[in-house]
């Protein structure tokens, strides 16, 4: 490919890759003196296990590599620089108070093999986390080991098969709506199950018709999100709940959307058995640009005896007699706790470094101030469908269901791109010349060209309004000159990227002379 | 607000959407909310109860390790830029974070010796059962072969997992610390092997031979997926994977750049031979150009992830750990082409004198003869739980209770022990001294019960 001439140094330095720049013998790392007796090197390693051609890997000094990652970092839009608002995600402030917590030498550089005696401090707040989640669930065992709300969706399918098998029954089938996340349908896939669809009703609910037709004893589970990934919540909860439970399946909640009902509604009183959370959603574990993730659980009783193992429990005999608690890493399953465990899904003891964060802002905000959160992006996502509508972006991008929304509400873009040859994409990308991240496209699938707005408790009513602005803004400008929005973006370190050809003919690594 | 959506209060939004009887009608049982100083001291008090590695000369190792984190990468992976931004759905504005994944797609690939690499699994042992899972995708196999020197929590995670896809895992036993190469041959040749797993070195430290196990796994009528799980600070001296003939290498990452955390978040590395680059798990970045002609990057082969093909995925994973692969290939690109192997090369050298030291103390002798990389087993004389205690008194963690991870009855008095970079001759001898001391006291002890 050919650079064209308006390319400039700095632009063309930016697309080079680590592995572009250096010079051979350059580098950062100095590393310690030999300080024991030399050894024939075939004495140490015998010559055939011996690694001929070292990697080659970039041979650069530290202060190349500071550029080049604060070079790259400034090619990223990040939440600490703007509105962020991608439905699913719950994009909310990253307090640095956790950083500064998490980098605490007891907490970064404890190994996790220490002597439980000797990371008490570790094992409490893992404790203190569980029952936190657990209330807030209302669900009472936790196990904090997934790594992801999809690992931690895994745990819960294999959960409830183990559930039906001690009991004697081999289900097979699972049923999602069909408004759920991808992962659903492709974790029950690789717990051994079959997805079964359920139909969304014209409230944008479950349909009870079509649950009640599918609901049968070869059912194990039905996953649901509630609200949904249409902002809704199913306000048939409790006879959904009845309905899978009637036929002995358990009912499986997807923690993506708890932010919109922290110490509102729990799902453990709305019948659910197992519940993942995403700490990097409601909790404020920082996305890190696709991950670290953390996906605990929380189940019921009757769940409880499967649970992945080790959990904290507290040591029996716990107290020293000066009121000191002690915890305990139980490998074996207690009282009814994961004394059938469906054994381990990870090493260790899963993303500590997640929990301190979660585990500092539930205690910075404590009961109240979940409720607060919760209430406020509620109240934002109601606020920015308001404003949208008063500006008159619904004409063109009308919610696709009902007045009101939990946390996030879905519009459809179908009248946009009939009206102004406008796609949902081409709104997205023209966002970002405005100076927005756009909200998710094209999720849920049964929704007509979907936009996926989720603005959280972090934003102030000034950037609300000015992103309704813009996005009326853009259809302003779409009625006069489609093309603007149809080239977008302008601004951005690059414009729009052929996605189609990068699949076609993959290349997925640097090519090293 | 209210009055722009239409409503007269925050109570009419909820129960105008949430049904009365599900609605928690109390507040919720957690403590009052604390000032940010208040909070920061409640975790300082808890960070001050746990032992971590500034606070005792630790040779604590078994899957994580005490590597030195250069400063850069705290800094790097502070940036607000790579701290904050959720998966690069827009690659417009997130070609810095996707020309890190593709970076260190590539840095991975180097190590590994095989030509693709994901953007990043979980963690190592879950990284073991999505290899295994990707193995049955490909040739329909129902079961799985696992050397028994994998690490512990890999050999549970993939019987976890291995439940749900329906496989069978059948374990192939040891022989003085590596793979018993006839039984694994054997295990191989069975009909419907669909992967054959060893670990590099072993669990107990021990250098396979790797060339010999890929070859053996190979040799049969149908194949299995051969899959390494790889130490990769040891690569920097052992033959690649790929040079071997292994098909799949995965592998724990914390040992690059990342910090111990009690365990996680840390990042799992993954990489392929070419014919499997479509039905890999995980999220890969691949290179593109632009409206204008210009070099870009974007997620690619999204055709395999849940979010496009759900039920017919070939993994679930959806977040995974972007901002702990960054920490990877910075130290990777800050170690350098010949900083890796002088790494290597220094790890090799302290930990044969710490091997040699450790088995010459009365009642120590090595649990393996194989060569070792950075890590080593023992076999002590005398109750390892109370040698340990004793040496803890001193200030002195002497590594890992080896029978109470691998719960193997032929481990009982095993001691695993590792080094990194930051223990010196020094620190090894010190160890000899306490460890020395506390198996003559607990010897001693014995006798005179």
């Amino acid at each position: 490919m050919s650079a064209p001439a308006r390319e400039t140094p700095l632009q063309r330095e930016h697309a080079r890759t680590i592995f572009q720049k250096g010079a051979p013998g350059r580098r950062a790392f100095v590393c310690p003196q030999l300080d024991v007796p030399a050894v024939e090197p075939g004495e140490l390693l015998p010559e055939r296990f011996r690694r001929v051609e070292p990697p080659r890997l970039p041979e650069v000094s530290e202060p190349e590599i500071v550029r080049h990652y604060v070079g790259l970092s400034k090619r990223n839009f990040d939440l600490d620089s703007g509105f962020y608002p991608l439905g699913s995600c719950t994009m909310k402030h990253n307090p640095r108070l956790h950083e500064r917590a998490a980098a605490l030498p007891g907490h970064a550089r404890l190994h996790p093999l220490q002597d439980p005696e000797r990371a008490q401090g570790a094992l409490e707040l893992m404790f203190d986390l569980q029952q936190a989640l657990a209330e807030i669930s209302g669900l009472p065992y936790v196990s904090l080991q997934p790594s992801a709300g999809s690992h931690g969706e895994l745990a819960g399918v294999l959960l409830t098969r183990a559930y039906h098998e001690h009991r004697g029954q081999a289900r097979h089938k699972v049923l999602t709506p069909d408004t759920a996340h991808g992962t659903n349908p492709a974790t029950v896939t690789m717990a051994g199950l079959e997805v079964v669809k359920i139909a969304t009703n014209a409230d944008g609910g479950v349909d009870l018709d079509d649950l009640r037709a599918k609901a049968d004893e070869d059912v194990a589970c039905l996953m649901l999100t509630n609200p949904n990934t249409l902002g809704l919540f199913d306000r048939n909860i409790e006879e959904i709940a009845a309905i899978v439970h009637g036929v002995g399946a358990t009912l499986y909640y997807d923690g993506a959307n708890l932010n919109a009902v922290m110490g509102l509604s729990r799902p453990g009183d709305m019948g659910f058995d197992i519940v993942h959370f995403n700490l990097h959603k409601s909790f404020t574990q920082p996305h890190g640009g696709g991950g670290p993730g953390s996906g605990p659980i929380a189940v019921s009783e009757r769940i409880a005896p499967y649970l992945m193992l080790p959990v904290v429990a507290r040591a029996p005999g716990a107290d020293d007699g000066e009121g000191e608690e002690r915890f305990e890493l139980l490998h074996e399953g207690r009282d009814g706790l994961g004394t059938k465990s469906i054994g381990r899904l990870r090493g260790f003891h899963g993303n500590y470094g997640t929990f301190v964060r979660a585990y500092a802002y539930i205690c910075s905000l404590g009961a109240d101030g979940l409720k607060d959160a919760s209430e406020v992006a509620v109240l934002n996502a109601n606020y920015l469908l308001a404003r949208l509508r008063q500006l008159g972006v619904a004409e063109y991008l009308p919610a696709a269901y009902g007045e009101l929304c939990m946390h996030e509400f879905v519009l459809s873009g179908g009248p946009m791109k009939r009206e102004l040859g406008l796609k949902t994409l081409d709104l997205a990308k023209r966002l970002l010349d405005f100076g927005f991240h756009p909200p998710t496209v094209y999720f849920p699938l049964l929704v007509e060209e979907a936009l996926m707005v989720e603005p959280t408790e972090t934003e102030t009513r000034e950037t609300l309004d000015a992103f309704a602005e813009a996005a009326a803004e853009i259809l302003r400008e779409a009625a006069e000159d489609p093309s603007l929005a149809q080239g977008a973006p302008y601004t951005t370190p690059v414009r729009r990227l052929d996605e189609v050809a990068a699949a076609k003919n993959p290349v997925i690594r640097e090519t090293i002379d | 607000m209210l009055e722009a959506i239409g409503v007269g209060s925050l109570e009419e939004l909820f129960d105008r959407q949430i049904p009365a009887g599900v609605r928690l009608g109390r507040a919720l049982e957690l403590p009052a909310g604390k000032p940010e100083q208040e909070v920061y001291e409640h975790m300082r008090a808890l960070a001050a109860r746990n032992s971590s590695v500034e606070d005792e000369l630790s040779f604590l190792g078994a899957g994580m390790y005490d590597h030195y984190v250069p400063a850069l990468i705290d800094m790097l992976m502070e940036r607000s830029e790579f701290l904050t931004p959720y998966t690069p759905y827009q690659p417009e504005i997130s070609q810095g974070g996707l020309q890190v994944m593709f970076e260190y797609q590539t840095a991975i690939s180097e190590l590994t010796g095989l030509p693709v690499a994901n953007a990043s699994a979980y963690e190592g042992p879950s990284a073991v059962a999505a290899a295994a899972y990707m193995a049955k995708l490909h040739n329909g196999g129902s079961r799985i072969v696992v050397s028994a020197g994998l690490h512990p929590h890999s050999i549970q995670t993939l019987r976890t997992n291995a439940h749900g896809y329906e496989m069978e895992v059948v374990e192939v036993g040891l022989r003085d610390g590596v793979t018993d190469l006839e039984a694994w041959r054997s295990a191989c040749a069975e009909p419907g092997v669909s992967a054959a797993i060893f670990a590099q070195p072993s669990f107990y430290g021990a250098v396979e031979d790797a060339q010999a196990l890929a070859e053996a796994a190979h040799a049969g009528g149908s194949p299995p997926v051969v899959v390494a799980q790889v130490d990769p600070i040891a690569l920097g001296v052992l033959r690649s994977p790929g040079e071997c003939g292994v098909d799949v290498a995965v592998g724990e990452g914390q040992s690059l750049g990342n910090r111990l955390d009690f365990g996680g978040p840390s990042f799992g590395l993954f990489a392929a031979r070419e014919d499997y680059l479509r039905r890999m798990p995980g999220r890969i970045a691949g290179e593109t150009t632009d409206a204008d002609g210009r070099r870009g990057f974007v997620l690619t082969l999204q055709t395999r992830e849940q979010h496009i093909r759900r039920e017919k995925a070939t993994s679930n994973i959806c977040t995974a750990q972007a901002l702990n692969a960054l920490g990877g290939v910075v130290y990777l690109a800050w170690l350098g082409r010949r900083g890796i192997v002088e790494l290597g090369d220094l790890l090799l050298a302290r930990t044969h004198y710490a091997r040699e030291a450790l088995a010459a103390l009365p009642g120590v002798e090595k649990l393996h003869e194989q060569p070792v990389v950075r890590e080593f087993a023992l076999r002590l004389d005398a109750d390892v739980a109370a040698v340990r205690r004793r040496c803890l008194a001193e200030g002195v963690n002497p590594g890992a209770d080896l029978q109470a991870l691998t719960g193997r009855e032929e481990d009982h008095g095993g001691l695993l022990v590792a080094l990194t970079e930051r223990r010196s001759r020094a620190h090894i001898d010190r160890l000899a001294e306490v460890l020395g001391a506390a198996v003559a006291a607990e010897r001693e002890a014995a006798v005179t019960v």
